[in-house]
């Protein structure tokens, strides 16, 4: 039941990256700005990832089946 | 790490100097920063300019906007948009005496550090670390204030003259010989501003037609002093001894540009520490190519004199060298002395022509008593003629607070920059959101530090400057290491990657771009 070690933590990181891309040092309406832009990059990002990797993953898959299917095929006719 | 060996046994003790490369990963993460606040400073200042934001900065006026603008170069952008946010750490107003602990007026400000009011309360006790008071002579009570108090009510406050008219008092003449003797040169000449004997000074010594070898961080005064001389100014990469003697070889070999007449004067400037880097300049060896190439050597002692050397003597003791290979031998008295002002030291021809020919001898005023008082006083406390050995009990106090505070620093795994004698220690920080975090966390935890960004450093290597003093008990010491360590841990300052990496000491050709190799 760590949940305050991991609140304490997580906002510990909040501070580290406030400090890093200095939005510790921005004004409130600017901090709204910055944070509503990384986090509509971070969604893009997200929601790219989810539709193209599962996609282009699945695609993978079905050439490679594609290649076996074709080999049993082709050492079927062999023997045949 | 030990340099004795390579460079012909110049050097009668090991020369520690170390400066860590940035982590990479700390560059890229500094610029990212620099670059999240450009485009917010190019948001606001659009902003501004169509009105939507008030323009609370200073801005040409409605008939002017058609000239060309005097506001849209880089210095005002950063000036606005990235000093303004980080303003509050700066000119914070002290209201007693710059010893070891200081007091300080509480201010806030409500728009974002365009204005500050004073809430009215007083910080008392803060450790100040800021203040170059290295031998702890800033103090409101003891020997020296007695003294000037007393010279205060003899001869008041104000001089109302120029050294060369009416000025010269019977007290400037006893500090001059004193400070001579202090030196162990023949002759000395002391001025009202240091920041002006060194400015006001070169010009008179050299002129058109003379070459002057700078340092690469040499102080404004020295630069200002070189530009106003009309002097050809070369500069040397930073204590680098290699880059020296390549710029020496090729003045006597080619001598002036188009001329090719040989330079009149061979002028080399340097600092006996630099006091944004912490270190040493390498004086054995600038005195061994100054004697081979027949040039004349300057160097400024401002934070030096009082905090080196066994004695106190400054750079040239600190070496075992003797004062009389130094040409021109330059101070001020407001780092360890408590007071204001600056001297120049050499031979007794060189110091005549001065008082003849110097900018500052001629047409400002000279020194205020109570000032050469204190000054005097402070003085043979550190030589140790006024009976008693708190002078020499100061400058061993000072040398162990600057090994002590240096040890533990590199232990707590900060990058600290400099010589390991040097009593001024720079602790780099690089990224811009954490020079304000870091003064101001230290001042919420009562320690009063001085942060270092932009125009006084390059722009990713930003950082917070500790200046130690005598005055600082063990006890200080450890309260603010401490309070270092914790806000170390909570902003993520502690960089290095402890691994030792020695000075380069292989000639300096076209193929070494870096001072360290891995």
């Amino acid at each position: 039941m760590d949940v305050k070690g991991t609140w304490s933590s997580l906002y510990w990181l909040f501070c580290q990256f406030e400090l890093i891309t200095c939005s510790y040092l921005m004004e409130p309406w600017e901090k709204v700005l910055f944070y509503s832009f990384n986090l509509a990059m971070a969604g893009l990002l997200l929601y790219t990832a989810y539709v193209c990797v599962a996609f282009h993953v699945s695609s993978a898959f079905q050439l490679l089946g594609s290649f076996l299917g074709n080999q049993q095929e082709n050492a079927l006719s062999v023997v045949k | 790490i030990n340099h004795i060996v390579h460079n012909g046994g110049l050097y009668k003790r090991p020369f520690n100097e170390a400066f860590e490369e940035t982590p990479m990963l700390v560059a890229v993460l500094t610029y990212v920063g620099y670059g999240v606040l450009t485009l917010f400073g190019y948001l606001r200042d659009f902003m501004r300019q169509w009105k939507i934001e008030k323009c609370q900065n200073a801005t040409e006026r409605e008939e002017q906007k058609d000239f060309v603008p005097l506001y849209q170069d880089f210095e005002n952008f950063y000036n606005r948009n990235l000093y303004m946010r980080i303003r509050d750490s700066w000119n914070r107003p002290v209201c007693s005496v710059p010893g070891a602990k200081v007091d300080m007026m509480e201010r806030v400000s409500h728009d974002y550090n365009w204005t500050f009011t004073y809430t009215g309360r007083v910080i008392k006790d803060i450790i100040n670390m800021g203040s170059y008071n290295y031998l702890g002579f800033a103090q409101n009570a003891g020997a020296c204030q007695e003294a000037a108090a007393k010279v205060l009510s003899q001869y008041g406050a104000g001089v109302c003259s120029t050294r060369q008219e009416m000025g010269n008092l019977d007290k400037h003449e006893e500090l001059e010989k004193l400070v001579a003797r202090f030196l162990g040169v023949e002759s000395a000449m002391t001025y009202g501003m240091g920041f002006a004997t060194n400015s006001m000074n070169i010009p008179a010594l050299v002129g058109k037609g003379c070459l002057i070898l700078s340092d690469e961080l040499n102080h404004a005064s020295l630069v200002l002093g070189a530009r106003l001389s009309g002097a050809t100014i070369r500069i040397f990469k930073h204590n680098n001894m290699q880059s020296l003697e390549k710029l020496l070889k090729d003045a006597i070999v080619h001598g002036q540009p188009r001329t090719r007449r040989p330079w009149k004067k061979i002028l080399i400037l340097v600092e006996g520490i630099y006091s944004m880097e912490g270190s040493i300049v390498r004086l054995p060896e600038v005195i061994a190519l100054k004697k081979k190439y027949k040039s004349y050597l300057y160097v400024d002692e401002a934070h030096s004199i009082g905090a080196l050397g066994p004695g106190g003597r400054g750079v040239v003791e600190y070496f075992g060298l003797s004062p009389e290979d130094v040409d021109v031998m330059m101070g001020t008295f407001t780092k360890s002395f408590g007071a204001a002002g600056g001297y120049i030291g050499g031979k007794k021809e060189l110091i005549d022509y001065l008082r003849t020919y110097s900018h500052s001898a001629a047409y400002a005023t000279s020194m205020s008593p109570p000032v050469v008082e204190q000054i005097i006083t402070s003085m043979k406390c550190i030589m140790g003629e006024d009976g008693t050995t708190v002078g020499e009990a100061r400058v061993q106090q000072l040398a162990e607070n600057t090994r002590y505070f240096r040890r533990r620093l590199k232990e707590m795994g900060f990058i600290i920059y400099g010589n390991e004698d040097s009593p001024v220690v720079p602790l780099m920080l690089y990224m811009p959101a954490k020079i304000g975090a870091f003064g101001r966390e230290m001042l919420k935890r009562n320690i009063g530090v001085v942060v270092v960004g932009f125009p006084a450093t390059p722009i990713i290597e930003s950082r917070a400057r500790f200046c130690l003093s005598a005055a600082h008990t063990k006890e200080m010491l450890d309260t603010a290491l401490k309070e270092i360590n914790e806000v170390g841990d909570l902003l993520q300052v502690k960089y290095s990657r402890r691994r030792l990496v020695p000075l380069l000491d292989r000639p300096f050709d076209e193929t070494t771009y870096e001072e360290t190799e891995d």
